[in-house]
């Protein structure tokens, strides 16, 4: 075989192995239900209520895509849920009015930690783990000295983004599919996104090809942690109350990387995208389908995913020549 | 790196002081804070029962720079702390007399986990982070299986020996903490297998420039796996010493592997490897405990100390950039 037709071949499958594992994790699931004679689990309304069951994970992972695609990463988002959670309903605190300036307060709070995040990686060049890992730790601790415990409550207007359904659908689900088609639009057919894939490839090729990298990175930050923001008032809705601990427990930080490195995104950055991720989000929630299916006990469940996300990353990383770190 | 022009007129102690890890510095600045703060810690026991508590965490940061160093993480330490602690609770079984093996088979385990970290690494290529990660998540649960949720009993004294027990009579500091020995034994072999050695130097080569390290003819992957495997080690060595002085739960270890990481990153490491030390990583797990001390001692609350974490973090590795860019050492 030649160099140039192996080359292709790895090409393919590279681009195609988010999809392949999607396809075994959907066969599981299927013989698992037939097996066990459990059709109900087949129809639309299961789909739809297992794709429903990762609405926030789905929302942070789109959101660190960009980070992880600009060669950065973010450690932060799962605090920044919770605060976003917390900050929303203490504003809102019942209110159906104070609905619109509870979602704008949150959606700037993210805009101010990923702006915050970014300067730190790209003005002071600090190591985008550590930059975002301190940022974790100032949110939390700056939540747990202003809010103890559960703060405020949702008025029912709000709960609509959780529980409402339009024409059938879900609607939390509706605005998750406009949210990832709007990534993948600003991906795939802006020039920011063009350059979000130049900087994260070579950021000092970037450069030289007059790419301002730093504000792109820094953009792409604030839209990660736009989108963490959005998770936070959707677990907000979905919770009644804001919770200080609901982003630190649902791991949203290291669950949102594994999905999108599973999702076929590389964590040096350059190399991935949107529909990746989205189905490394579904893939999680088949896999937990499965174990409850199968009657998984809760710890041998953990066990099992443990190893699953790092088989899964072992499935294309292990035919890559690059050095790993 | 070119050095500026200022650089070389400096007269030569300036010069050498400035190639000091500032670590130190910040270290003995703290421990002074301290003493001014609270007198009773420059007796015997003020001074060593906050060496025996930064202990485990040094030990931890003293294995952790080696996978530093060779330009990955382990985030698997906090959870191994755990599954040592659990697992020994369940092995010993108020059994007093099955301490030496049961720690031998924690330190079989210890072993285990490392070469596994360390092949996922080096040989199905996957990133560290993600590794290490997924092995976090995997003994997370295993501890949980093992105790079936709930751990049980207690560590018999003879377990507990190393972590609690302080030796009495000493001459000149009354007594010293079975902890710190294994803190002094731990890092003088750790100092010499990284600074003495050619695994060390391998280890550095390798952070600095895996390609190059390659060609020279270094074995990459085996120098890898073992670097997982000595912070594999230190990690089963800090769940002893913890288990000592905490007792059974599944959440000692939460948290201990960014602070482990903390620590070398204050002690000057560079993350993405090439450059690390271990007195350095011990000397930044001394500073870090030593922040929680005065915090406490100035009665901050908790979520104060991780504000404060986290602003230190960040300032450690703006403040190392700096001075790299400045003095090109």
């Amino acid at each position: 075989m030649s160099s140039f037709a192996r080359y292709r071949a790895a090409w393919r499958l590279e681009r195609y192995a988010p999809a392949l594992l999607l396809g075994i994790a959907l066969l599981i699931y299927i013989a698992m239900a037939l097996g066990l004679g459990q059709t109900r689990f087949l129809t639309p309304e299961a789909a739809v209520s297992i794709l429903n069951r990762s609405i926030a994970l789905g929302m942070t992972a789109v959101g660190q895509t960009f980070a992880i695609l600009v060669g950065s990463i973010d450690l932060s988002v799962a605090h920044l849920i919770s605060a976003s959670a917390v900050v929303s309903s203490a504003i809102m605190d019942g209110n159906p009015a104070m609905m619109l300036p509870a979602a704008f307060a949150a959606l700037a709070l993210g805009a101010v930690v990923g702006t915050l995040n970014g300067l730190l990686i790209t003005k002071l060049e600090v190591n985008p783990l550590i930059a975002t890992l301190g940022m974790s730790l100032v949110i939390q601790g700056c939540l747990a000295s202003f809010y103890g415990s559960f703060k405020g409550s949702v008025p029912d207007e709000f709960q609509i983004f959780a529980y409402g359904n339009l024409l059938g659908l879900p609607i939390s689900l509706l605005v998750l599919v406009m949210l990832t088609l709007l990534a993948w639009l600003v991906l795939r057919f802006t020039r920011f996104g063009s350059n979000v894939y130049s900087v994260g490839g070579n950021r000092d090729t970037a450069r030289a090809a007059g790419i301002k990298t730093a504000r792109i990175v820094i953009a792409s930050h604030v839209i990660c942690s736009l989108y963490a923001a959005l998770a936070g008032l959707y677990l907000a809705s979905r919770l009644k109350s804001g919770s200080p601990w609901i982003g630190a427990e649902g791991a949203y930080d290291l669950e949102s990387i594994a999905v999108v490195v599973i999702g076929g995104t590389i964590l040096s950055g350059g190399k991935g995208g949107i529909w990746g991720t989205v189905a490394g989000v579904i893939i999680f929630s088949l896999i937990d389908s499965i174990f409850n299916l199968a009657g998984v006990d809760a710890f041998a469940k953990q066990v099992m995913r443990g190893i699953i996300i790092v088989a899964a990353v072992a499935f294309y990383a292990v035919r890559s020549k690059r050095m790993a770190a | 790196m070119t050095q500026p022009a200022s650089m070389r007129n400096i007269a030569p102690a300036r010069r050498r002081l400035q190639q000091i890890n500032p670590v130190y510095f910040v270290l003995a600045v703290l421990i002074v804070a301290i003493a001014v703060s609270n007198p009773s810690f420059v007796e015997p026991t003020g001074y060593m029962n906050f060496l025996k508590r930064a202990a485990p965490l040094a030990i931890l940061a003293a294995g952790q720079i080696y996978v530093i160093v060779s330009g990955g993480f382990d985030l698997s330490v906090g959870s191994l702390i755990t599954l040592t602690v659990v697992g020994s609770s369940m092995l010993l079984n108020n059994n007093a007399d099955a301490t030496w093996w049961v720690i031998l088979v924690m330190y079989v385990i210890g072993a285990l986990v490392g070469l596994i970290n360390g092949l996922v690494v080096s040989y199905l290529r996957v990133p560290s982070l993600i590794a290490t990660l997924g092995m976090m998540i995997t003994l997370n649960g295993v501890a949980f299986m093992w105790s079936s949720g709930s751990p049980r009993g207690y560590l018999p004294e003879t377990f507990r020996y190393f972590g609690r027990v302080n030796i009495q009579g000493v001459p000149l500091i009354q007594f010293l903490p079975v902890a710190l020995i294994a803190l002094v034994m731990v890092g003088a072999t750790f100092y010499w297998l990284m600074h003495r050695t050619n695994f060390g130097r391998m280890l550095h080569a390798i952070g600095d420039n895996p390609r190059a390290a390659k060609m020279s003819g270094v074995p990459v992957e085996r120098v890898r796996v073992l670097a997982f495997m000595v912070s594999a080690f230190s990690a089963v060595t800090a769940g002893i010493l913890l288990g000592g002085f905490a007792g059974v739960s599944t959440d000692v270890g939460i948290g201990y592997e960014l602070q482990a990481i903390t620590a070398t990153v204050i002690g000057g490491a560079q993350l993405l490897g090439g450059r690390g030390s271990v007195p350095a990583s011990i000397a930044g797990a001394l500073t870090l405990t030593a922040i929680f001390t005065l915090l406490n001692f100035v009665g901050l609350p908790k979520p104060t100390r991780d504000v404060v974490q986290g602003v230190i973090l960040i300032a450690a590795v703006v403040l190392a950039t700096y001075r790299r860019n400045r003095t090109g050492t």
